[in-house]
């Protein structure tokens, strides 16, 4: 039912983000299949919504009204700079996808000698696959996602990621999603779909990363689906060199014996927001969702996260730290629902935040709701400044404050990447992030 | 001139006297060792010479090397070659050990005028300085006196010290805990430190390590006071007799 009412209701903002959608408005619409049945799905769910305000507790902390001031136009990007790219990535071997606003650029994508039983392929020429479109946005529940159906309204180009059952990927996969608008503010929609099939294994990596320019809104859906026994290192690197946005959504299925382990790092300017929701939907499953920040300048970080254990004898793990500098903010807001059956769960959640300036500010929000008698949870939050011990004790060695301050920083930070279980991501993330606060520090963020 | 020169040093913590007139002078080339009871203020002391924030001095002077120790920050006393050994060495997660001590070597190196080590040039210069001192330099690998035992916390301290070189070196009981071989190796860093120029302040509560480090003078502090001084036959004189007969005898 695509509601004519609504339509003419829909607030500036997202009546001009829908006319950049494929096929514009739904009078026009020339595209048929499966593609175009699922925009019209989207576009309902968005229409009926609306953007989310703070008045909806899970965007309590977060608010998108700086996103409604800005005149977006659709994805176009042309005049970016690759080299700036380069330097704002991790040094990884990998094979290579790039987007630029969303769109596969098959130019700067390096694909060659995928194995056998690997397809990495543009979203659409995977749509004749039953398997692909049975599973696009089966995952997410659009009517309680708005961001996701803003997404799917969307639906046009990303990437299929698919490992056949029993087979692995030699090297990690990186998806570069680069974001760029030279003088007009520019939103895009990237969409990736990640499905490992029994006893399957790989490594995804996702940068997303905003150029300067005028401001990029990357509104990002990742589903990822794993059969049972299957292995996923899924990290996730994000990095705006300006004051746009980069809102994700991303859904996790994991079946018996699965094991997951996410990581995102999100390093840049403007306003972040990930929204993650892990389904614990088999037994022995392993799930991990850690993450680090890095709230500078104005920043806003938020990592909302949803793990569900459905089944009994799984296992979550879930670490976020953040520092956060400046005038930045950083929240967490962790739910975890143990189902009645989910017998002898164990979950353990912790969210750190180092505060370095008077006017940064985190919230933490944990929420557990436990329906089952036999399971292990803890959970924890800290809030503090750097240790004054610690402070003193390298300063007793000869380290000036400043110095001091940021070695303390640097090691907070990297002590969270320890969470990364894919050695070389790990390897590659220490060294990026050390590169990376270089410039940071010079420019006086401790 | 000498190294160290206290004169009626008089500080508190958190509002409370600690250190009530302290004199001491060190001269290069030597050691003194500082003995006392438990809350006498002997750690107290340690941190104001190395400039802890918290610990404020409210009277007297410290002349150190011919500048006024009191007026630079904790760093600058440190790469004026002022070294503390801390009685409770301090765990920073994330931070390897050599990473640390590049960071500190480099400083030093920086405020001296001298260049400053890369990544491999300061492997092997801390290489050599652990084999010279027969020390292991595996701890350097780890995060600094995370899921250190004491012992190789104090061990660690004592590496630090060889390699930074103070002038003035600070220990805070550094022996205490150490089984025999273990507290070997932290008296042989010490010897290996002395010099004509150099001067240590070793503070301890157990004449133990006063065999293998023979102190020019012995202190005994109590009540935030120098109470007694004396050759190294007073350090045998207090663990003979204990603290009481010289405390009643200062009274
Ligand atoms: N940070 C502090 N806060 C409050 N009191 C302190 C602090 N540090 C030391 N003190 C007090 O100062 C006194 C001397 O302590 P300290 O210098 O550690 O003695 P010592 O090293 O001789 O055992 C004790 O009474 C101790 O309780
Ligand atoms: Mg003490």
């Amino acid at each position: 039912m695509s509601g004519n009412v609504q339509e003419q209701t829909l607030e500036p903002v997202l009546e001009r983000l829908l006319d950049a959608a494929p096929g514009g408005r739904p009078a026009d619409e020339g595209a048929r299949g499966p593609l175009a049945a699922l925009r019209a799905e989207g576009r309902r769910a968005i229409a009926a919504a609306g953007l989310p305000t703070q008045k909806s507790e899970p965007w309590k902390y977060t608010s998108l009204n700086a996103l409604r001031k800005v005149e977006w136009s659709g994805p176009a990007g042309d005049g970016a700079d690759f080299d700036t790219v380069k330097s704002a990535l991790p040094v990884l071997d990998a094979y290579t996808v790039v987007l630029l606003n969303g769109r596969f650029d098959s130019v700067l994508s390096d694909l060659n000698g995928l194995p056998k039983g690997v397809r990495v392929l543009p979203l659409p020429e995977a749509m004749s696959d039953s398997a692909v479109t049975d599973t696009l946005a089966s995952l997410i529940p659009l009517d309680m996602a708005p961001m996701a159906a803003l997404n799917t309204a969307h639906l046009d180009d990303g990437v299929l990621v698919r490992i056949d059952a029993g087979k692995a990927l030699d090297k990690p996969l990186h998806i570069v999603s680069v974001g760029y608008a030279g003088s007009a503010p520019a939103a895009y929609h990237p969409r990736f779909l990640i499905q490992l099939d029994e006893n399957a294994e790989a490594t995804v990596i996702e940068s997303h990363i905003g150029l300067k320019g005028a401001p990029t809104f990357s509104n990002t859906v990742t589903e990822v689906v794993l059969a049972p026994s299957a292995r996923l290192g899924h990290y996730k690197l994000q990095d705006q060199a300006v004051d746009g946005f980069d809102l994700s959504t991303t859904a996790i299925r994991c079946s018996d014996k699965s094991v997951y382990d996410g990581f995102t790092l999100s390093l840049g300017l403007g306003t972040v927001r990930n929204d993650v929701r892990m389904t614990l939907d088999g037994e022995h499953v392993e799930g991990r969702l850690n993450g680090a920040y890095l709230g500078h300048g104005g920043s806003h970080v938020d990592n909302t996260t949803f793990i569900d254990h459905a089944k009994p004898n799984s296992t979550s793990r879930e670490v976020f730290k953040g520092v956060l500098a400046d005038e930045s903010r950083g929240v967490f807001q962790g739910k975890i629902l143990v189902r009645p059956d989910a017998q002898n769960t164990d979950g353990h959640q912790l969210n750190k935040s180092l505060l370095l300036s008077d006017k940064a500010e985190a919230d933490s929000k944990p929420e557990l709701e436990i329906y089952a008698d036999d399971v292990r949870c803890s959970h924890g939050a800290t809030i503090g400044a750097l240790d004054d011990e610690q402070l003193f004790y390298l300063r007793a060695r000869g380290i000036d404050a400043v110095t001091a301050r940021a070695i303390l920083v640097q090691a907070f930070l990297m002590e969270a990447l320890d969470e990364i279980q894919k050695a070389s991501v790990r390897d590659a993330l220490h060294e990026h992030l050390a590169a990376r606060l270089q410039p940071l520090f010079k420019g006086g963020l401790v | 001139m000498a190294l160290l020169e206290i004169r009626d040093l008089h500080a508190e913590v958190d509002g409370k006297e600690i250190l009530k007139g302290i004199n001491l002078t060190v001269e290069p080339g030597e050691v003194h060792a500082i003995m006392g009871p438990n809350g006498s203020g002997k750690s107290t002391l340690s941190y104001v010479l190395a400039g802890r924030d918290g610990y404020e001095v409210t009277g007297g002077e410290v002349i150190y090397d011919g500048k006024n120790l009191l007026d630079l920050a904790p760093e600058e006393r440190a790469c004026e070659g002022v070294f503390l050994a801390f009685q409770y060495p301090v765990e920073i997660p994330g931070v390897a050990g050599t990473t640390f001590l590049r960071h500190s070597v480099n400083a030093k190196r920086k405020y001296q005028g001298e260049a400053e080590f890369d990544a491999m040039e300061f492997v092997k210069f801390v290489r050599g300085k652990a084999k010279d001192l027969n020390m292991p330099d595996d701890m350097l690998k780890r995060a600094v006196n995370v899921g250190f035992s004491g012992g190789e916390k104090k061990r660690n301290e004592t590496l630090q010290m060889a390699v930074l070189e103070p002038k003035l070196a600070i220990l805070d009981e550094t022996d205490s805990g150490l089984d025999i071989d273990a507290l070997k190796l932290v008296a042989d860093g010490v010897n290996a430190l002395r010099a004509p120029e150099r001067a240590m302040l070793v503070i301890t509560h157990y004449q133990r390590l006063l065999d293998y480090v023979v102190p020019d003078k012995v202190h005994v502090l109590a009540n935030g006071r120098i109470i007694k001084s004396g050759d190294k036959s007073l350090a045998l004189e207090l663990e003979e007799h204990g603290y009481a007969h010289i405390l009643e005898a200062a009274a």
